[in-house]
């Protein structure tokens, strides 16, 4: 069921849960800015300061980055590059694959370094994984519940509903 | 592969446009771009050459307003169409909710439009996706050049499986809404099926 055309859900209690892990990991490590974004580039949460940051943009390229490096890799016979690691003047940007599915984006600058950012990201790659398997779990759940991948809130949807987008 | 959001009661999907070189993708989506207010999307990036060729992809993100009380947004895409960059085409296409094929109307590009029509197919097919139920729409674009195929020849060439088709001129902007309404009411569609 889960092919590629299955959606990624995720649930109030599930999106808590990330916050806080996220945030947790942002106090530890000294870091600006911590997001989590899905590999096809859509983002899932971010926290720091984020304010004049385009977080969607940053979402797509680092989908983007990942996917890139990801194809080197198996040119060379490699899985894939768990961690990619860009370093700039003032801020580096430390990206992380998490639980196969799900990418993990730490900016930090002096305050923080790039020792103690790997260390904590090991730590919340884990407590990450977590919800994520919950996550699947409860949607294997519902599929079984409805005998059907529909817990779709769209189920309902009805043309006019879509039409009402494009006016 | 859409992301469907409870916590922010957002859901989103991903439209690849797709077609030979030079056949106006990136056209389509700066016109999306030039024509949509501000609160409604956000940055358009082009990772392009020199030359102003797509080199690995265009990213438009649009909020199109509510179903539901769910955001929709659209997160649309554009394929480098470059026979070479191949192996960028596939990384795109992972997770696509829906496809545009943007087909260069001019004669002289007819074979190119049909080469890239296969080389989809078979992307998708790596992927995993089935070619015969993947939301799919079709645009003949550049409908205001000279020397074009007639577009019940491109029909007959390119649509197999009958799905919706629009003339467009992206330079122009005729049709690139049309296409773009055309593909998201297939992507909801699918959606509603419990895709
Ligand atoms: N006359 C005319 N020109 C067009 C139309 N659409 C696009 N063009 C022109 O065709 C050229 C190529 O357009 P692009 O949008 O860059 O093509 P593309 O499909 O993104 O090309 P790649 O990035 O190489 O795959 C540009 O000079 C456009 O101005 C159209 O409808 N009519
Ligand atoms: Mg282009």
């Amino acid at each position: 069921m889960f092919g590629p055309q299955s959606s990624l859900v995720m649930y109030d209690e599930e999106y808590q849960r990330i916050l806080s892990i996220l945030e947790k990991m942002l106090r530890e490590s000294n870091s600006k800015v911590i997001f989590l974004v899905d590999k096809n580039g859509q983002l899932i949460a971010a926290t720091g300061e984020t304010a004049n940051l385009d977080t969607t943009s940053l979402a797509s390229l680092t989908a983007g980055n990942i996917a890139a490096t990801g194809g080197l890799a198996k040119l060379i016979g490699e899985k894939e590059f768990s961690i990619l690691f860009h370093e700039g003047e003032k801020d580096n940007i430390h990206i992380s694959i998490v639980g196969g599915r799900v990418i993990l984006v730490v900016i930090f600058d002096q305050r923080s370094s790039l020792g103690l950012v790997r260390l904590r990201v090991k730590k919340t790659s884990l407590d990450l994984a977590g919800v994520f398997e919950d996550l699947a779990k409860k949607a294997m759940a519902q599929i079984a519940a409805a005998g059907t991948a529909s817990a779709s809130p769209f189920a309902e949807i009805t043309d006019d509903d879509i039409d009402n987008l494009f006016n | 592969m859409s992301f469907i959001n409870y916590a922010s009661r957002e859901i989103n999907c991903k439209i690849v446009y797709y077609g030979p070189g030079l056949c106006g993708k990136t056209t389509n989506l700066q016109y999306i771009y030039n024509k949509t207010a501000n609160d409604a999307k956000g940055k358009m990036i082009s990772l392009a050459t020199e030359t102003e060729r797509t080199l690995f992809f265009d990213f438009l993100p649009l909020a199109l307003g509510e179903i539901r009380g769910f955001k929709t947004r659209f997160h649309l895409y554009t394929v480098p169409g470059q026979v070479f960059y191949d192996a960028s085409r596939k990384l795109i296409l992972k997770g696509v909710d829906g496809v545009v094929f943007v087909a260069d109307s001019q004669e002289a590009r007819l074979d190119a439009n049909i080469e890239s029509l296969e080389n989809l197919k078979d992307n998708l097919a790596e992927q995993g996706f089935n070619i015969e139920k993947i939301p799919f729409v079709i645009q003949y674009n550049k409908r205001d050049l000279p020397d074009l195929t007639s577009v019940d020849e491109l029909s007959k060439l390119l649509n197999e499986r009958k799905v919706p088709e629009l003339e467009a001129s992206a330079m122009t902007g005729e049709g690139v809404f049309e296409t773009l309404k055309a593909a998201a009411k297939l992507v909801l569609n699918d959606l509603k099926k419990g895709g």
